[in-house]
């Protein structure tokens, strides 16, 4: 997996999911052994724009959206979090993800913004289709990646 | 960036000839130092801009442009809806009609110091900041319909404003064209309890000194003097903007195809004008404008508050309130002829000449007030619009400074606790609720404000006017 790294990234976690450098923005990629596991790990990445600390997984909250393709699906994926995230003013710390062709539903556990203890550093506006690539290494290990405008 | 790969106009004008599939050439108007800094990317980017269909004359970037998504940041484009032009989401960006707008106070700096930590602590109070922090107003569906129809003007009418602001907010307050019912539910459910908020990232409100006038004539008709105080906002449509370029980028990425416009990245997803989902995203996106118009009125009105409390019987005049991230009708002169053009500005801020008939009778002899954001610690820029920027970028200027670097590289380099402490020592008082965010927007992760305005002053683009110094910075 460490082939598939970015050497600029600077926050990764674990090997699942790292920030790549954009000049205003910022990158999210996510690594799995399937599409759905590098979305997933991706979310956590898209968490980490916001917070470095904990998000506690308190409550669940489901998410479906539909796209023709995989890229446009990740994207949409990540942007249905950052709906989620504005409108209930929460964060989520756990992913699952299962996709079904043109389709996908996911499940998100979070907490509500707590400033003081995750000390929000900015809020995500959009996932863009800049950078914008999900496919398979010859290992077989999938990624997701975008930019996402802050 | 390789100077070779361009055509030197001349001191600050750098042209991309037409090759492959473009259709005008690429202007990027920088000195030599600015655009050999720049990115690869700018190039790649304004080159994909110029293949779009019905584009006009060439695809700028200005002095300050950096790697976007789609568009470079700082780019402008027209499109002609009668030769197949286009509208695009990308090209407007995620925060449509974030602008700036600036405020005189009437005080000078002795004035405020003596104040400076009590006014800096108020206005954190009551300007809602920052992630997870809601505003005072919650909209119901038929406030939203008012505000998404009515922009400053409804902020006014809900008592969070002043008629006397109108004449000087762009399209006096009030975007022709908006169609509320083009913004969809989310987007609405979105913007509910975000009105009168500040949002994060490189969004400010700022308290600033006069500490330079270039232009003593100008800045006599815009009302600054040497230590005048004055505030400024910088901020956007929130989320109910963020969703409609989320939802139209989608629809126009697919669509394109329908239409037979190849697109060199999909961020560029665009759409004819004169179609269904161009007319759509047009309605929607102005609606925005008109959420972005009524938010900055009524953060005005916050900051108008604080003063008034502090310095009873203060009024703080509007001077301007000017967006950088639209597409707007506009006539322009085109090899001498006046033609109807949609304008995209990405993070590039109008800047109409003297004369312009849009400009109120008070600032039409010397031109729009155009307002240059720099970084917290090194200070923004008045200035104002040139004759000249029309033939040079549809009368367009820049945004601000501009990254020189990712807030990745920013976040290793800087402690957020250290630069409010170092930015204190200097009289610059930080609020934020994120020392990571500020880090993040760390002064020396921004280009020099001063070499990108002077470039865009040598380029005819806009003339300097005035530099402003921050006293206080609350920040998202």
């Amino acid at each position: 997996m460490a082939s598939m790294s970015d050497s600029n990234a600077v926050v990764a976690s674990k090997g699942r999911w790292e920030h790549f450098p954009h000049a205003a923005d910022v990158g999210v990629r996510g690594f799995g052994a399937t599409p759905a596991e590098a979305f997933e790990h991706a979310a956590e990445a898209l968490t980490a724009v916001v917070t470095h600390a904990r998000v506690e997984p308190r409550h669940p909250v489901e998410v479906n959206c539909a796209s023709p393709d995989l890229e446009l699906l990740f994207v949409e994926w990540l942007n249905a979090i950052i709906y989620e995230m504005a409108v209930r003013n929460m964060l989520f710390g756990r992913f699952v993800v299962q996709i079904d062709d043109t389709r996908l539903k996911g499940q998100l556990w979070g907490e509500p913004v707590d400033v003081e203890r995750h000390a929000p550093a900015c809020e995500p506006k959009g996932a863009t289709y800049t950078a914008l690539k999900v496919a398979a290494d010859s290992n077989g290990t999938w990624s997701a990646a975008c930019i996402v405008d802050v | 960036m390789d100077l070779n790969r361009f055509t030197r106009m001349d001191a600050t004008t750098w042209r991309i000839e037409p090759y492959g599939a473009m259709r005008v050439p690429a202007i990027i108007y920088a000195d030599e130092n600015l655009i050999r800094d720049m990115d690869d990317k700018v190039y790649e980017q304004a080159v994909n801009v110029a293949m779009l269909p019905g584009i006009v004359q060439a695809s700028y970037a200005m002095p300050d442009a950096h790697w976007g998504y789609g568009f470079p940041i700082r780019g402008v484009a027209a499109f002609d809806p009668d030769q197949g032009g286009v509208v695009s989401a990308g090209g407007v960006g995620f925060d449509i009609s974030c602008g700036v707008r600036t405020m005189l106070t009437g005080l000078k700096v002795p004035d405020v110091l003596p104040l400076q930590k009590s006014i800096a602590e108020s206005l954190f109070r009551q300007i809602p900041a920052g992630v997870g922090s809601t505003g005072a107003i919650t909209l119901d569906p038929a406030s939203m319909e008012a505000m998404l129809a009515g922009g400053a003007k409804w902020a006014i009418r809900q008592g969070w404003g002043d008629s006397k602001d109108l004449e000087r907010i762009e399209e006096q307050g009030l975007m022709a064209g908006a169609e509320p019912d083009r913004v969809s539910d989310r987007a609405k459910e979105r913007q509910r309890r975000e009105m009168g908020t500040l949002g994060s990232g490189n969004h400010y409100l700022e308290v600033q000194a006069v500490a330079e006038i270039f232009d003593a004539n100008v800045a006599g008709v815009f009302g600054l003097a040497l230590n005048d105080v004055v505030v400024t906002i910088h901020c956007g449509s929130r989320g109910l903007g963020h969703q409609i370029g989320t939802e139209f980028l989608k629809e126009m990425a697919i669509a394109a195809k329908d239409y037979g416009i190849e697109l060199p990245d999909r961020e560029l997803a665009c759409a004819p004008i004169n179609s269904d989902v161009g007319q759509r995203y047009l309605g929607a996106m102005r609606a925005a404008i008109n959420c972005a118009l009524a938010n900055r009125e009524i953060l005005g009105h916050y900051a108008r508050r604080v003063f008034d409390h502090f310095f009873p019987g203060n009024e703080l005049r509007l001077l301007f309130d000017v967006s950088h991230n639209t597409c707007k009708l506009e006539t322009h002169a085109v090899a001498g002829k006046r033609r109807s053009l949609f304008v995209h500005r990405k993070g590039a801020t109008r800047a109409f000449g003297p004369g312009h008939e849009s400009l109120p009778l008070a600032l039409r002899s010397v031109g729009q007030p155009v307002l240059i954001g720099g970084s917290m610690g090194t200070g923004s820029y008045i200035l104002v619009g040139r004759t000249t920027g029309e033939e040079k970028a549809f009368s367009s200027a820049c945004h601000g400074a501009g990254r020189a670097l990712s807030r990745h590289a920013a976040l290793k380099q800087w402690s957020g606790r250290k630069i409010v402490d170092d930015l204190a020592a200097q009289g610059i008082l930080i609020r934020s609720p994120s020392t990571r965010g500020v880090a993040e927007e760390a002064p020396g992760a921004y280009k020099d404000v001063g070499a990108v305005v002077a470039a865009a002053e040598a380029a005819g683009l806009a003339g300097r006017v005035a530099r402003l110094r921050p006293l206080i910075c609350i920040k998202g």
